[in-house]
Order: structure tokens, then C-alpha cells, then sequence
């Protein structure tokens, strides 16, 4: 429990304190520290969960499932603000942003990580809704803090398409606490994830699954799911660069998050019923269309972060599809790709942040020639590119390799689709890509001061998974699978 | 049970929560930006007094706080706040009236139809008198998303959006019996902030493109992207 | 309802239906006097529309060489179809045997069929203020219908009856009931009368030089008799809208039976009913400024917005499972 609350409490002080400190100088140095701390304690609380199995208590509840996300989250988070510290100073310098931009920058931040944690790591359903609101509310300010008219905009739409999505999951979480009070003996416990699940099979099939359409809307507009995706490309290419990462790379995840929750309860309930497999076959249904459409639309793009995001809605919706499916082997394959997608794309995210400050924009036409300029920024564009593309030996290949081998299992006539869409998404992706990296670089351009570090670190990782999962973690997640799917894959 | 067989006070929840449903649609066609800021505010209240009406004719508890949190937050500081904002902006006599009204009104009448037959399943679940405003939430929650989708003004919008929240208070009082109150308080906290952020939005809007018609946020569709 | 076809009950109503004719220059001239006083002004005694009428029965009847016969015909139709259905309309007893024969439909018909030969005498002589009060009152009526129709029902579906009479009995056999569809359809009624008897804010009752006037402008060309029957038409029938209006929402005190006594305060009831609901017009019209006559629609959807939130309201809220 104290690990738990040093995960979520590290945030909230740093958040305080950036929130007073003037010192442009300290204040990135204190975010990287509370997201230090932050990680810390995440892995001491996923070590505790290892051992005992599950944390629960103060209505928050820490199991296999979440306590992986929680460290990726924070790990997500460090490296993050690693990144953001060079990168944002250059942003301050350039003028883009003044001093109390740069502190409602570093006091959102860690609003932000809290709001994911407290997300991932609560019980209640009605907190998860607070928190996933409260990631909106912190983030908003930070997509148009360039100020101009673009980046207004794509806050606006943000705002308020996200509002209005997670209103109706609001009305889908009062669904489900209607249902609930016909169950169970105190009626308060209604919202109290564990205590609905235990008593899933009771609640009311029409209304569950009346509750599920409005929460699958209301949190897939989170999760960036076609057609509810309009904000996201949006908020990706115009807000700071380390926010698109952390965006890419951690909100998505969270929002998938809690659909697979509520889709566990909303399974329990028609387990019995004639269409026991309802809420799969609609997040199956959501998430190809995501997937299929974004693979298109990665054709058409001008702007780098925007070509990126679409390739985040694209894999949101392979995981969706996933989760659809059912099963250990397509869970499995789901949470290991949320992993290694998240990893890749904040690096891809972080590189590109660099290649637009070397070339002075982020139109895809005018970065030219990475790789002569600076080598570094180039290579590991190429590379993050064909790890997210789904190239061996990288860990997306393995995660996708087993999403497509579930799919022949479940439903043999997708597995075309599926591939067709890798495939489209693969040559969107590289078509833009070749010229960015290896064409000749305009006349004095000038290699910027870059961490690197991060880059590495999440690429190295995603190699490593893709070569060997080590057994811990494979464990880790088959208990997570086990959770969700109800069976052990290993 | 139809509703003469019910005690007076239950039917009088259900006068209310039509009323509420009501000034919905008087947002809904109300061209006045100051006007529309008033019935909000009424909607406010309504959804206050149902909440307290129902707590006072048996479920009692938390209830009477979860109304006072909504009269508080809903039908003075929030409106109070828009009112400060539109003056500030010098909004107060802004107007514009809806494109197609009979149309927009049509499509409300059909959604209140719809929210009815969506929510049926839960009528039939037969709980307490109040299920059948759960109809009536719903709707004012599509009426809010209506409002949103046909209003060009970014004040308006701000009002739908609220209102739409006031349709999920008023659902969680008549489906449920109010929700947890750290639920609630977390709820009413977020639209707080939310409504701070959206008085900082105006004004940056309005610095970007000099109007708050956010019909000229159109920098970026992807039909645009390609002609650059 | 074959006890209400006796000779005696035929009797009753033709004394009800005298009594619309007689009680409505009283209601216009009492609805004046109060405007006169919260104006300020001393005012016409009560009983004068009694006189104006009188006079202008006895006055000479000129008719432009231009009218056809059924010019001289409409002042009759009009009169006749408004009083026949004013005398469906219970007014101080609810056992009536035209109510039993003639439900609200046909009530808004006859309504229909009387505004129709206005509208058509307004056009006849070829006058142009006669054809737009003729335009103007068409397109008000083609919106006010419908609203009508739509408050109509909603009671309909309340009583399980369009009868005027049975919707009544069910009124008065729930007792007090809070149902938010009559609510919406007590506001709708009360828009669409004011908006077929021609009050302000929709149209002017005593003005005839406003280019905006609606009624006046198609009785324009009037004299004699044939205006003071025109004139004594548009009495009854905002008697009529009041009655309705009454005796639906707040029936109590209606008489029950042919007792005298019962009948004695039943019309007392209604009486007083309708100077309340007199007293409240002239003061909504001392306060209310005439709208534009392009907000007029406006003014009517929101009516018709009404009649079918109450009629959903019904469907919603009120038929439990």
C-alpha cells in the first residue's frame, strides 16, 4: 500500500511544486526526479504484487493486469521527461512559449501522470471516469500552448470531443450502477470494480449491455477508435512533442484500459444470454474499422506527428480487435503489444520531435537527408519505423505475429484483412519515410542537441522483447491474461 | 402503476423532470447568447429541485447534499461565470439564431423518441417511480449533444456540453439514487475545471481568429492538408 | 349515453348554448374594463358590447358592388358554425347531449369551417387589407392547427376518450393529479387561443389602422348586422377557448346532474372561472407589447413544440409498466 501511494502521491508533489517553482532550469530537473520517484515505487509495487498477487484496499486494486501498465506508465513517463527537459528549453528559447507557459507545462505533466495512475490503480468505476476526465482537463491546456490558431483549434476539438465522449460513458457508468443495485446487498459497492465482477453473472444482461454501447463510445473516444478519432491526429500534431508521446504512448493505453474492464463485467453478465460474445464482437468491429481506415489514411498525410498519430489509432484498434477476440492466445498478443507499441511510438515520437527541430517544421516534404545530418535522429527514425511497421526481429513483429496466428484460430476469413491492413499501413508508412531519412538534405542544415538516451532505451527494449520475452515478464503477463481471459496461455 | 396511483410529491418529481426536459429544447432554439445562459441556469435549478424532491419523498441521505452541490454548481457559480465571461467578451447582445429551427426541433423530437425506446429495458426493470426519467436524462443528454452539433458559438456550445451534464446528474438521481458521493464530488470537481478551462479557451480563440464561431476552426481537415 | 338524448337534456343545451351567445359581449366587455383600469382609465361600462351590438343590428347594411352572395352569406356560416361549436363545449353542466354526439374533433372542424368563410368574405370583395387579413390569418391557422390538434390529443390519451365530456368526468374522477403533459398541454392551449381569438402579442382586438392587424382586416368591409354578427362570432369564440380551457384543467364545480342547485353553481363556477381567466388576459396584454407578425410562427412552433412534449411526456413519464 505505501508503494502504491508513494506511485500516485510522487506525481501530486511534483505537479505542487512545479507548480510554484519559477526556475525554468530546476523545474525540469524536478520532473524528472517525481518521475523518477514515481518509477521507483512502481516497481517496488509490482515486486509486492508478484509476491502476493493482488493489493487492494482504500478502494484502489493493484493486480496483474494494471501493475504492468502502472510501470510502463511510469517508465513511459520518466523517459518522457527525460526528453522534455533539452526539448522543451529549446521550445522556451525559440520563443514559441514564455516562462508561465513552460510552468503550466511541467505542473500539467505531472497533473497528468497522477490522473493516469489514478486511473489505472482505482477500483471504482466512478474515479476511473474522474481520472480519464481529469487526463482531458490536464492535457487540453497543453495541446494549445503554442498559442496559434492550428494549435487552438485542435485543443478545442480535443475538449470538446472528448467532453462529450466521456458524458456518455458517464451515463454508461450510471447504467451500471443501476444494475448493480439490484445485486448486490449494499448498494454503495455498486461502482466497486471487484465486488461487480465477483457478482457479474447477476447483473442485468439489456442493461449491461445497454451500459456497454455507451461506455464503448464514450471511452473509445479516448482510444482514438474510428469514426470517433477526429481529435487525435489534431492534438497529436499540435501540442509539444513530449505531450504527443506521452499522449501516443500512455492515454490511449488508459482509456483501452478501462474498455477492457467494463467489458469484463459486461461479459460476466451475458455469459448466460444468447449473445454471450456481444461486447467482443463490437470492440472486434470497432477496432478493425479503426485499424482499416487508419491504415488508409496514413497515405494521405503532410505533417509527420500527424502520419504518427495515425498509425497510433491504427494499432489502438488492432488491440482493440484483439481484446475482441477473446481468448489467451489473442490477449496474450494484446498485451504485449500495448506494451511494445507504447514504447516505440514515445520513441518514434521523441525522434521526431528532433527531426522537426532540425528541419524547422513538420511537414513531411521538407524534412529531408536525417541521417546525413545527424546520423543519430535518421537511424533511429528507420529503425523505430520498422519496429512499429511490424519488422522482425522487433517485439511488435511477435505480438502481431501471435495477434494474427489468434485470428486464424477465432476467425479465419479477418486474418486476410488484417494482413491486407498491415500491409497498407507498412507502405504508407515507408513511402514517407525514405525520403525524410536518406534524401539529400537541404543547403545548412544544422544537427540539433539531442538526448538520445531514451530513444535507445525504448528501442533496445522492443528488441529484446522481440528476441526473447524473459521469463518474468511472459509469467507477468500470462497472470494478466489469465485475469482477463479467464486461462492460462503458457 | 400509472401515475395517479403515486403520492402527489412523486408525481411532482416527474413535473419537474418534464420541465427540464423542456428548457432542453428552449436552449435548443434560444437565439440569445444572455438568454440562454438564464434557461441554463433554470435547467440547473429544476435538476436541484428534482433531486431534492426525490430525497425528500423517501431516499433521503446523501441526496439533499448531492442537490444542494447541484444548485450550487450548476444554477449559480457556472452560469455566473458564463455571464462574466460573455460580458467580458462583450457578448451580452450577441444572437444567432439556429440555421433550420423546425428541422433541429424535429431531430430533438426524434431523439427524445429514441432515448425512450434505448432506455426501455431499464423501464421494465420496474426499480422505483423515478425510472422513467431516465428517458428524460437521456434525452437531454442527445438534446446537449444536438445542440453542440448544430451551434456554431463557442458559448453555446460551452451550454450544451453543460447541459449535458446536467442530463447525467439528473440520470444518476432518477436511475440510481445519486451516485457515490466521492463519485459525485470528483464529477462536480472536473466540471468545475472544465468550465475554468473553457473561460481560458474562449479568450484564446478568440485571440487566434477574432471571432468565437468555431465554424473558423477549420485549419485542419484532411481535405485541406492536401490542397497545401 | 343514451340518457343524455332526452328531450329534457335537448333543453338543457339549448339553454347552454343561449347562454354562450348571451355571456360573450359580457366577457369582452368585462376583459376591457379591466385593461381600462390597469391602464388608468375609467373605461366603457362592462355592458357595453351588449349596446354596440345592439346598435349596429339596428344600422342600414351597405355591401361593396364588387361582393358576391357569399359575402352576404359568410357573417350567417360563420356565426352559426362558431355558436354550433361553442354548444359542444360543456359550460356549466357536463351532461350534454351534443357533447355525446360531437367529440373535440369536430370541434376544431367547426372552428376550421367558420375561419375558412372568413378568410374567403375577407377575400371577396377584392380589397387589399381584406386579402392579407385573409393571408395572415391562414398562415396563422395552418400553424395553430396542428399545435391544437397535438394538445388535443395528449388529453385525448389521458381520458382514453376524445370525448369533451368524458375527458372531464376522467379529470374530475382522478382528482388532483400533477401530470406533466397536461401541464404542456395547458401551455399549448393557451398559445393557440391566443393566437386564433387575434389577442396581443399575436394580433391587435382593438385597433383597425395598424398595418399589422389580422382579424379586423378581413371584417373590414362589414356594416350593419353582418358586422355585428361577425363581431359577436369572434365573442363567443374566445367564450369558447375560455370554457375549454376552464372546465378541462380546473373542472371543478361543473354541474354533474340537472339538479337546479347543482346547475346554479356550476354556472357561478364557470362565471367566476371566466372573469379570472379575463382579469389575467387584460393584464398579460397591458404587459405584452405585439410581436412582429414574421415571429408569429415562432410563436405558434413553440406551441406545437409544447403539444408534443406533452404528448411524449404522456408516453414517457406517465404510462408506467
Amino acid at each position: 500500500m505505501t508503494a502504491l501511494l508513494l506511485t500516485l502521491l510522487a506525481p501530486v508533489a511534483g505537479a505542487v511544486v512545479l507548480g510554484m517553482l519559477s526556475s525554468l532550469h530546476r523545474a525540469g530537473w524536478v520532473n524528472v526526479t517525481a518521475c523518477a520517484v514515481s518509477l521507483a515505487a512502481a516497481l517496488w509495487l509490482a515486486w509486492i504484487v508478484a509476491a502476493t498477487g493482488e493489493i487492494s484496499g482504500l478502494s484502489f486494486r493493484v493486480d496483474a493486469f494494471n501493475v504492468y501498465l502502472v510501470v510502463l506508465t511510469t517508465f513511459v513517463g520518466l523517459t518522457t521527461s527525460i526528453f522534455s527537459r533539452p526539448y522543451m528549453r529549446h521550445v522556451c528559447d525559440s520563443g514559441r512559449t514564455g516562462t508561465t507557459g513552460m510552468r503550466i507545462y511541467h505542473a500539467m505533466y505531472q497533473g497528468f501522470m497522477f490522473t493516469m495512475l489514478l486511473a489505472l490503480t482505482t477500483d471504482n468505476l466512478g474515479i476511473l471516469w474522474v481520472a480519464i476526465e481529469g487526463a482531458t482537463l490536464t492535457t487540453v491546456l497543453l495541446v494549445s500552448l503554442y498559442r496559434t490558431p492550428e494549435a487552438v483549434e485542435a485543443a478545442w476539438k480535443y475538449f470538446i470531443l472528448c467532453g462529450v465522449g466521456i458524458a456518455l460513458a458517464l451515463f454508461g457508468t450510471v447504467l451500471t450502477y443501476f444494475a448493480a443495485q439490484h445485486v448486490l446487498a449494499d448498494p454503495e459497492a455498486g461502482l466497486t470494480w471487484s465486488i461487480l465482477y465477483e457478482n457479474a453473472g447477476a447483473l442485468e444482461p439489456a442493461v449491461m449491455s445497454l451500459a456497454f454501447v455507451f461506455l464503448l463510445v464514450g471511452y473509445g473516444t479516448k482510444v482514438g477508435l474510428v469514426p470517433m478519432h477526429q481529435w487525435l491526429p489534431d492534438a497529436h500534431s499540435e501540442g509539444p512533442t513530449p505531450m504527443s508521446a506521452v499522449l501516443s504512448g500512455l492515454l490511449l493505453n488508459v482509456a483501452l484500459y478501462a474498455l477492457i474492464r467494463v467489458k469484463m463485467l459486461v461479459d460476466g453478465s451475458l455469459a448466460t444470454t444468447s449473445t454471450p460474445r456481444m461486447a467482443g464482437y463490437l470492440l472486434m468491429g470497432f477496432g478493425m474499422l479503426s485499424f482499416l481506415v487508419a491504415g488508409l489514411f496514413l497515405h494521405r498525410q503532410r505533417d509527420i506527428k500527424r502520419m504518427f498519430s495515425y498509425s497510433s489509432i491504427e494499432h489502438m484498434g488492432l488491440m482493440t480487435f484483439a481484446f475482441g477476440i477473446g481468448g489467451p492466445l489473442a490477449t496474450f498478443g494484446a498485451l504485449l503489444h500495448m506494451l511494445v507499441h507504447s514504447l516505440t511510438k514515445s520513441a518514434i515520437f521523441i525522434t521526431v520531435g528532433h527531426a522537426a527541430q532540425i528541419a524547422g517544421t513538420q511537414s513531411i516534404d521538407h524534412i529531408r537527408g536525417l541521417i546525413r545530418t545527424q546520423p543519430a535522429v535518421g537511424w533511429s527514425l528507420l529503425i523505430g519505423v520498422a519496429a512499429v511497421a511490424g519488422f522482425p526481429p522487433f517485439g511488435v513483429f511477435t505480438s502481431e505475429f501471435l495477434l494474427l496466428t489468434a485470428t486464424m484460430d477465432a476467425q479465419p476469413w479477418l486474418t486476410v484483412a488484417l494482413l491486407t491492413g498491415l500491409a497498407v499501413a507498412f507502405a504508407g508508412l515507408f513511402r514517407h519515410l525514405q525520403p525524410m531519412v536518406y534524401g539529400a538534405a537541404p543547403e545548412g542544415q544544422q544537427p540539433v542537441a539531442a538526448n538520445m538516451l531514451p530513444v535507445y532505451a525504448h528501442l533496445g527494449l522492443v528488441l529484446w522483447l522481440g528476441l526473447s520475452i524473459p521469463g518474468f515478464l511472459a509469467r507477468w503477463l500470462d497472470r494478466a491474461t489469465e485475469l482477463i481471459a479467464g486461462a492460462h496461455l503458457l | 402503476m400509472s401515475i395517479a396511483e403515486l403520492p402527489l410529491l412523486q408525481q411532482l418529481v416527474l413535473v419537474l423532470a418534464a420541465l427540464v426536459l423542456f428548457t432542453s429544447f428552449v436552449l435548443l432554439e434560444q437565439a440569445r447568447l444572455v438568454a440562454a445562459i438564464h434557461a441554463f441556469a433554470w435547467q440547473g435549478a429544476l435538476v436541484a429541485a428534482v433531486t431534492t424532491v426525490v430525497a425528500a419523498s423517501g431516499q433521503g441521505g446523501h441526496l439533499y447534499f448531492s442537490a444542494l452541490l447541484t444548485l450550487g454548481l450548476k444554477a449559480v457559480l457556472i452560469p455566473w461565470m458564463l455571464h462574466r465571461l460573455v460580458q467580458r467578451l462583450d457578448l451580452d447582445g450577441h444572437a444567432d439564431s439556429l440555421r433550420r429551427p423546425a428541422l433541429v426541433i424535429m431531430a430533438g423530437v426524434a431523439l427524445v423518441i429514441f432515448s425512450y425506446w434505448l432506455v426501455l429495458p431499464i423501464v421494465e426493470q420496474e426499480l422505483s417511480f423515478t425510472r422513467n426519467i431516465v428517458a428524460i436524462s437521456l434525452a437531454v443528454v442527445l438534446l446537449g449533444l444536438l445542440m453542440m452539433a448544430s451551434r456554431q458559438q463557442a458559448v453555446v456550445q460551452v451550454l450544451g456540453f453543460m447541459s449535458m451534464e446536467n442530463g447525467l446528474f439528473l440520470a444518476a438521481v432518477s436511475a440510481t439514487g445519486g451516485m457515490p458521493l466521492v463519485v459525485e464530488l470528483g464529477v462536480a470537481f472536473d466540471v468545475l475545471v472544465a468550465m475554468v478551462l473553457f473561460g481560458v479557451f474562449f479568450f484564446q480563440i478568440r485571440e487566434s481568429i477574432d471571432t468565437l464561431d468555431v465554424d473558423r476552426l477549420n485549419r485542419l481537415t484532411e481535405a485541406l492538408e492536401n490542397e497545401e | 349515453m343514451d340518457h343524455l338524448l332526452t328531450p329534457t337534456a335537448w333543453a338543457w343545451a339549448a339553454v347552454q348554448a343561449l347562454l354562450y351567445a348571451l355571456l360573450a359581449p359580457l366577457l369582452a366587455g368585462w376583459i376591457r374594463k379591466c385593461k381600462a383600469r390597469l391602464q388608468n382609465r375609467r373605461g366603457a361600462p362592462v355592458l357595453q358590447p351588449y349596446r354596440d351590438l345592439y346598435k349596429l343590428m339596428g344600422k342600414e347594411v351597405r355591401v361593396a358592388h364588387t361582393a358576391s352572395p357569399l359575402f352576404r352569406a359568410a357573417p350567417y356560416i360563420v356565426f352559426t358554425a362558431t355558436w354550433l361549436a361553442a354548444a359542444t363545449v360543456p359550460l356549466a353542466a357536463n351532461i350534454l347531449p351534443t357533447a355525446a354526439i360531437a367529440d373535440i374533433i369536430v370541434l376544431v372542424g367547426l372552428l376550421a369551417l367558420a375561419r375558412f368563410f372568413l378568410a374567403l368574405a375577407g377575400m371577396d370583395v377584392g380589397t387589399p387589407f381584406g386579402g392579407m387579413g385573409a393571408s395572415r390569418e391562414m398562415l396563422v391557422a395552418a400553424l395553430a392547427e396542428p399545435a391544437m390538434l397535438m394538445a388535443v390529443f395528449t388529453l385525448a390519451m389521458t381520458a382514453h376518450s376524445t370525448n369533451l365530456a368524458s375527458v372531464i368526468d376522467a379529470q374530475l374522477g382522478a382528482g388532483l393529479v400533477l401530470r406533466p403533459s397536461l401541464l404542456f398541454a395547458l401551455a399549448a392551449l393557451v398559445l393557440v387561443a391566443i393566437a386564433e381569438t387575434g389577442r396581443i402579442p399575436v394580433d391587435n382586438p382593438s385597433t383597425h389602422l395598424e398595418l399589422t392587424m389580422i382579424h379586423e382586416a378581413m371584417i373590414l368591409e362589414y356594416s350593419g348586422r353582418h358586422l355585428a354578427l361577425m363581431e359577436w362570432a369572434a365573442q363567443i369564440k374566445l367564450v369558447l377557448y375560455g370554457v375549454l380551457i376552464a372546465n378541462i384543467f380546473v373542472p371543478w364545480g361543473i354541474a354533474l346532474s340537472h339538479q337546479p342547485a347543482s346547475l346554479a353553481a356550476g354556472l357561478g363556477a364557470i362565471v367566476l372561472k371566466l372573469a379570472i381567466l379575463g382579469a389575467v388576459l387584460a393584464a398579460a396584454e397591458t404587459v405584452l407589447a405585439k410581436m412582429r407578425l414574421f415571429r408569429v410562427p415562432a410563436f405558434l412552433n413553440l406551441a406545437l413544440l409544447l403539444g408534443l412534449l406533452g404528448l411524449l411526456g404522456h408516453v414517457i413519464l406517465e404510462v408506467g409498466a
